[in-house]
């Protein structure tokens, strides 16, 4: 499947209490911004940690970047941000920009060192995300909103052409998520990069992606945020006044 | 008996240089451990150094000819808790308890079956810095050298590790290898230290030094440069006490490796009292 960033064929993945993504299909081509989304237990943290290797695929292929995924070997061009809470130690004892630079290593060869010109990369994007002030803070003395953008930071440092989002703003409020959402879409616009974003919140993230992939094991729904408004299956399944609240509340 | 008197001593320079060494080895180690949540493996390798060790002793290899024998099983037993931790099988400190029981039972069986415990075999318990030989000074300045340079080429990569598995994957980092790597250069520190502080009292030296930098620490780095300070200190301080107080030498740098841990938190709390609770 040359030229997409993101593809899968018929990928199904299991754990022990049987399928949690059974023959999923679908390609993500560059400068999209896919919002994954579906109700708990769908499937959609695993569809992103299957394309990352995270989680063994059973059946099924997927490509990242025109490479079937056991040869990937350019992780320089990819982002990933985690569900930050589950992430983080609290008595880690890096600061802000030790973390950052965390995200630069992708990028360097035995033996990894990060030279002059790094530390000023980690300088620009914590100034171009508003947390410079931050820089000598341990990461364990940060709100929610500040360690995601911190984590944020350290995902896109290395310039990566696809970012990766596991429910970035779960641990957020409603306000720091609409920054968050509108963070990213303006990563998406002005730096080109492709977003694949794993949320609870349809309707929030409509406002910002190309793309809604709607998940329950199976793909339920792929297409735009217009398509998913106007898609039958999707008012059967929501209900046409819930669907119509999701999508006209912006 | 003055302090100048006191270092003139052959025994003590080659105490205080060998207890040194394995100290730095084992603080700098003990801060990837501890945040790697492995804090413990010292423990259960430090059973299974008492298991060889048995071997080494029924076999008749003696003083640093035992290291024949105990390195390759310690550094093969820790790849087995890494294994069995990996494959999702057992939790850490599961899979370190199972090691550990294993070689410590061993090590039962064999010395009973050798004839019960004998001098040597106890002084693995309890540690002897004291008695430590030139040659195996020797030693371990080879071993500490081979250790920091390794841990020196992977700095970054043990530091990606100890922060996020998931996220180290996700940049190319081979974190198995990684993982190994870890592993594998604790078992050789362990089997090193069992001579300063003994089975009883290893994992103090791997894991005080650690948590009590973590008390003070802004950065990584800073960090394992204070794990390092603490656990070099302890031995040293630890050892002149020892001599002047005629106290075992083990023990005495265990305490004081404490006493020095009690002090980072009381630091902590007057200079940082918003993240003391």
């Amino acid at each position: 499947m040359p030229g997409e960033i993101v593809a899968t064929e018929l990928l199904s993945c299991s754990y022990r209490e049987g399928k949690v993504l059974e023959d999923i299909s679908f390609q993500v081509a560059r400068g999209d911004y896919v919002g994954i989304v579906g109700p708990n237990g769908s499937g959609k943290s695993t569809l992103i940690k299957a394309l990352l290797g995270l989680v063994t695929i059973s059946n099924g292929s997927a490509s990242l970047f025109g490479s079937p995924l056991s040869g990937f070997r350019d992780w320089h061009k990819i982002g990933y941000l985690p569900q930050s809470l589950h992430l983080v130690n609290p008595v880690f004892p890096a600061t802000v920009h030790e973390t950052v630079g965390l995200g630069l290593l992708s990028l360097k060869r035995f033996p990894k060192r990060l030279n002059r010109a790094d530390t000023g990369k980690i300088d620009i994007i914590l100034d171009d995300l508003g947390i410079s002030d931050l820089k000598y803070k341990l990461i364990g003395e940060l709100s929610g909103g500040q360690l995601q953008r911190v984590l944020l930071a350290r995902a896109i440092v290395n310039d990566p052409e696809l970012l990766v989002l596991d429910e970035p703003t779960a641990a957020l409020d409603p306000e720091t998520r609409g920054r968050f959402y509108a963070m990213i879409a303006d990563i998406n616009r002005t730096r080109g990069v492709t977003v694949l974003l794993v949320t609870h919140d349809s309707g929030a993230i409509g406002e910002h992606a190309s793309k809604m992939l709607y998940l329950d094991k199976k793909l339920l729904f792929y297409g735009s945020f217009d398509q998913f408004c106007c898609s039958p299956e999707m008012s059967s399944l929501f209900g046409e006044h819930s669907q119509h609240l999701m999508c006209h509340r912006h | 008996m003055n302090l100048l008197e006191i270092l003139s001593y052959g025994f003590i320079q080659r105490a205080l240089l060998a207890g040194t060494l394995i100290a730095l080895l084992c603080s700098v180690l003990g801060v990837f451990l501890v945040l790697r949540r492995l804090s413990l493996i010292g423990d259960g390798l430090a059973h299974v150094t008492f298991g060889s060790t048995a071997i080494a002793l029924a076999l008749k290899f003696y003083s640093v000819m035992s290291l024949l024998v105990t390195m390759p099983i310690v550094l093969l037993a820790s790849l087995g808790i890494l294994k069995l931790t990996e494959k999702g099988r057992l939790s850490g400190d599961a899979a370190i308890g199972l090691v550990s029981a294993l070689g410590i039972s061993a090590g039962i069986i064999l010395a009973s079956v050798g004839g019960g415990y004998n001098v040597d075999l106890l002084s693995y318990l309890f540690g002897n810095i004291l008695s430590i030989r030139s040659e195996e000074v020797v030693i371990a300045a080879l071993l500490c050298l081979g250790v920091m340079l390794m841990l020196t080429l992977y700095y970054h990569e043990l530091f990606a590790i100890s922060f996020s598995d998931e996220l180290a994957k996700v940049s190319g980092i081979h974190t198995s290898f990684i993982n190994s790597i870890l592993v594998l250069l604790t078992a050789l520190s362990v089997v090193l230290a069992m001579k300063l502080v003994g089975i009883m009292l290893i994992s103090s030296l791997l894991i005080v030094p650690a948590a009590g930098a973590l008390q003070l620490a802004r950065g990584f780095k800073v960090c394992i440069l204070l794990a390092a300070i603490q656990g070099c200190s302890s031995v040293i301080i630890g050892i002149i006490i020892s001599i002047i107080s005629n106290l075992p030498a083990s023990a005495t740098i265990v305490l004081v490796n404490l006493l020095f841990f009690a002090a980072a938190c009381v630091v902590r709390r007057i200079i940082y009292p918003a993240h003391s609770n």
